[in-house]
């Protein structure tokens, strides 16, 4: 049975009352990850917004087992957790790395890409609120063209994000997907479903950062649905090289395929306040031209 | 009593040494990243696990740091860890040995100590491991390698009594390429020395933790209202298990000779001090030039001891101060050196003498840099010439003399 707002289980392994800013999506993604785990985890989380969501010792907001390890190491510091239980005959334990967009695509990427190389046995999950969080917003690999951040303050980034979940795919490991943390049902699903498989599994989930994109703390969800009804996002699995459409975007692609035009979303968010006209047609562009690649490349429409 | 047992002596390399004693030790996990010298002994760990003599999980990992990640993690679920590395490998590990310290975990690093960049060169002196020195790992320096076999064996007991990781150095090329006879000991014996790891905490969804948090400054109530130690008490705890673990060491090694019959019941080696006026001061196998040296200046009627350091960290001031109270001059060879200042044995004597009845000259000496040769005749002359120098003066330079004979 799909998970629904009624059935999905009830329990917590993310206490109410952690650091998080209000309206901070990484908290509903992480929420849901744990739920689907049922709390049978042991996770590793890098320098980031997470950590803080963590509290500080001896007060932690969260019910699973963790170790803290320095920002460039999620992958190896998985490996060596997959490594342990493995020489100590621990079975049934799900290994889960969580780390955020600059732990991801920037420094993190050597160690991920080892263990992916390797197959090692664990969920990768990159939440991704598109920039330096933790340390004020500057930019990432992953923030977007025209972007305002910390390092990127007047002119914008000049660059597109870095393809992560393309990466990931290229390491021929058996699970890719997308998530929104405004799709939590979805997410729940997949790591629902990863937990089953057996190698790196990489989920990269979309979330929405009030205090760093500039808009209201009560809007987060709103942007999250904007990402993916213009195409911005595109939700999708690829498992053992078969890629699917799902969620929202699935019911999209069969109601005719139609996006919402990408110019609301940029210009209702305070970081995109000096991105150019001209930017937004390069982006519609681009969101048109990867949307029609991944409606070509779906094989449940 | 040093019990009688059969010696079964193998000619072994010191980077076989290193693995035959990483497998006696039963280690759970090993990670590891090849760089020259180093690079046989993980060859030959990941050998022993693909035969199937080796139980473990071998993480042929894509960096070094990335290697003390995976022995980190892995330590924090309960095995044993084991890594190796040398030089670039070090400095690249950095951040991660301040978090193995800091964590607390026991893991044993073997340092096949080489010089560092730039420029490039693959050969031996004893920069990388004196660059860490600040990182909260004990550091022990191997002589030749019969003390790398005992020293790794012993390193696991020691680390996992003090919960401070252990790094054991010993020369590249010099001890890791050099052949030697080596007393191998049996596994029953090791399994008797080195009982299993008994990890502190251990990550389980069963009683779950959260390990390496943010810790403020400031001690800091927990929910139950305990009050928790700030980032400083934890600081404090990691230098009071440095200083602790010296009386750690020295029983280890008298445990040690008690079932194998080596004594390494000692923080450092000393030949001839007890009569000497003037001692010299070497680490790792230029301890053994140095007893060399020490025969030729006794032909020659000068007093000569030696001191060969062993453990640096933690540093032994108590035990070197009364092992050179009777020395006049004291001439200390570094194959290192702290830029602008001089070598750090040189400096961690001086500052092991300070305010004690001792007055005796220290003459420093930076040697055998990126493998440049030193011998025991080098070493005689450098020696000599300090001797020669209390003519002058008797006041300390400010700054070590190069050797760079040709
Ligand atoms: C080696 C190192 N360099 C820099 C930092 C400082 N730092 C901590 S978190 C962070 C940014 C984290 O960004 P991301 O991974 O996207 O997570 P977020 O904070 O956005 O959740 C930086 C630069 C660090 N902790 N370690
Ligand atoms: S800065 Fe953004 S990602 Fe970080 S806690 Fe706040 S809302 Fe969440
Ligand atoms: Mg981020």
């Amino acid at each position: 049975m799909k998970a629904n707002a009624v059935n999905l289980i009830e329990q917590e392994w993310i206490l109410p009352g952690n650091r998080t800013c209000p309206g901070c999506a990484l908290s509903l993604a992480y929420r849901h990850t744990l739920k689907a785990l049922e709390g049978q985890c042991i996770v590793t989380v890098p320098a980031s917004c997470a950590t803080v969501l963590h509290g500080m010792y001896p007060i932690t907001a969260v019910n699973v087992p963790c170790v803290n390890t320095p920002f460039a190491s999620t992958g190896a510091s998985a490996t060596g957790l997959v490594a342990g239980l493995k020489a100590l005959g621990k079975k049934g334990i799900t290994v889960l790395a969580f780390a955020g967009d600059g732990g991801t695509h920037d420094i993190g990427i050597q160690s991920l890409s080892g263990a992916a190389e390797r197959q090692m046995d664990f969920i990768y999950i990159c939440y991704d609120n598109e920039g330096y969080m933790n340390t004020g917003n500057q930019r990432s690999g992953s923030t977007p063209l025209g972007a305002v951040s910390g390092t990127t303050p007047i002119l914008g980034k000049q660059q597109y994000q870095k393809d992560i979940t393309a990466i990931m795919e290229a390491h021929g490991i058996p699970y890719v997907a997308t998530c929104s943390a405004s799709y939590p049902l979805d997410l729940y699903e997949k790591v629902k479903k990863a937990r089953t498989i057996e190698g790196t599994r990489f989920l990269h989930v979309h979330t929405p950062c009030p205090p760093g994109w500039l808009f209201p703390f009560s809007d987060t969800i709103k942007f999250g649905e904007m990402a993916v009804e213009t195409g911005l996002v595109v939700l999708y699995e690829i498992e053992n090289g078969i890629f699917r459409l799902t969620s929202h975007s699935e019911s999209m692609a069969l109601r005719g395929g139609n996006l919402q035009p990408v110019r609301e979303y940029f210009i209702s968010q305070g970081r995109f306040k000096t991105i150019t006209e001209e930017q937004i047609d390069e982006l519609q562009d681009w969101v048109n031209a990867r949307w029609k690649h991944c409606l070509h490349r779906a094989t449940n429409l | 009593m040093a019990i009688q047992r059969k010696a079964n002596v193998h000619i072994l390399d010191g980077n076989q040494a290193a693995a035959i004693a990483a497998m006696m030790s039963r280690v759970q996990v090993i990670a590891a990243y090849p760089i020259t010298p180093q690079t046989p002994l993980t060859e030959q760990l990941s050998r022993y696990v693909e035969q199937g003599e080796l139980q473990a999980e071998y993480v042929a990992v894509e960096s070094e740091h990335s290697a003390m990640a995976v022995c980190t993690s892995a330590s924090l679920v309960g095995a044993r860890t084991f890594t190796a590395t040398s030089s670039h490998g070090l400095a690249y590990m950095h951040e991660m040995l301040h978090w193995a310290a800091g964590a607390r975990l026991p893991i044993v690093l073997a340092c096949v100590n080489r010089a560092i960049g730039a420029p490039w060169n693959v050969l031996n002196d004893q920069q990388d491991s004196i660059s860490q020195r600040d990182t909260g790992w004990i550091q022990i320096y191997c002589r030749n390698n019969q003390e790398i076999m005992d020293t790794i064996i012993q390193a696991y007991r020691i680390a996992e009594q003090v919960f401070v990781p252990v790094m054991v150095c010993y020369d590249g090329y010099i001890l890791s390429h050099t052949e030697m006879p080596v007393d191998v000991p049996i596994q029953e014996e090791v399994d008797r020395y080195l009982p299993s790891y008994q990890p502190h905490t251990v990550l389980d969804p069963a009683n779950p933790k959260n390990y390496n948090l943010v810790t403020l400054a400031n001690p800091r109530v927990g929910v139950d209202g305990k009050l928790c130690h700030g980032y400083m008490e934890l600081r404090y705890l990691l230098q009071e298990a440095l200083q602790n673990s010296k009386e750690v060491i020295v029983k280890s090694g008298k445990e040690f000779n008690q079932l194998f019959g080596r004594d390494y019941a000692n923080v450092f080696w000393e030949d001839r001090n007890e009569d000497a006026e003037i001692t010299i001061v070497a680490m790792g196998s230029l301890a053994m030039e140095a007893i060399v040296a020490a025969d030729m200046l006794r032909e020659q009627g000068i007093k000569v001891g030696v001191l060969g350091l062993r453990v640096f960290r933690p540093f032994p001031k108590s035990e070197v101060v009364q092992a050179l109270r009777k020395s006049k001059l004291i001439v200390v060879f570094d194959k290192n050196i702290s830029y602008g200042s001089e070598g750090a044995t040189c400096s961690e004597i001086k500052s092991a003498l300070y305010g004690t009845y001792i007055n005796a000259a220290i003459r420093n000496f930076i040697v055998g840099l990126g493998g440049r040769d030193i011998k025991a005749r080098e070493l005689v002359e450098a020696t000599k010439k300090a001797i020669a120098s209390l003519k002058e003066t008797v006041v300390n330079p400010d700054y070590p003399e190069w050797i760079c004979e040709i």
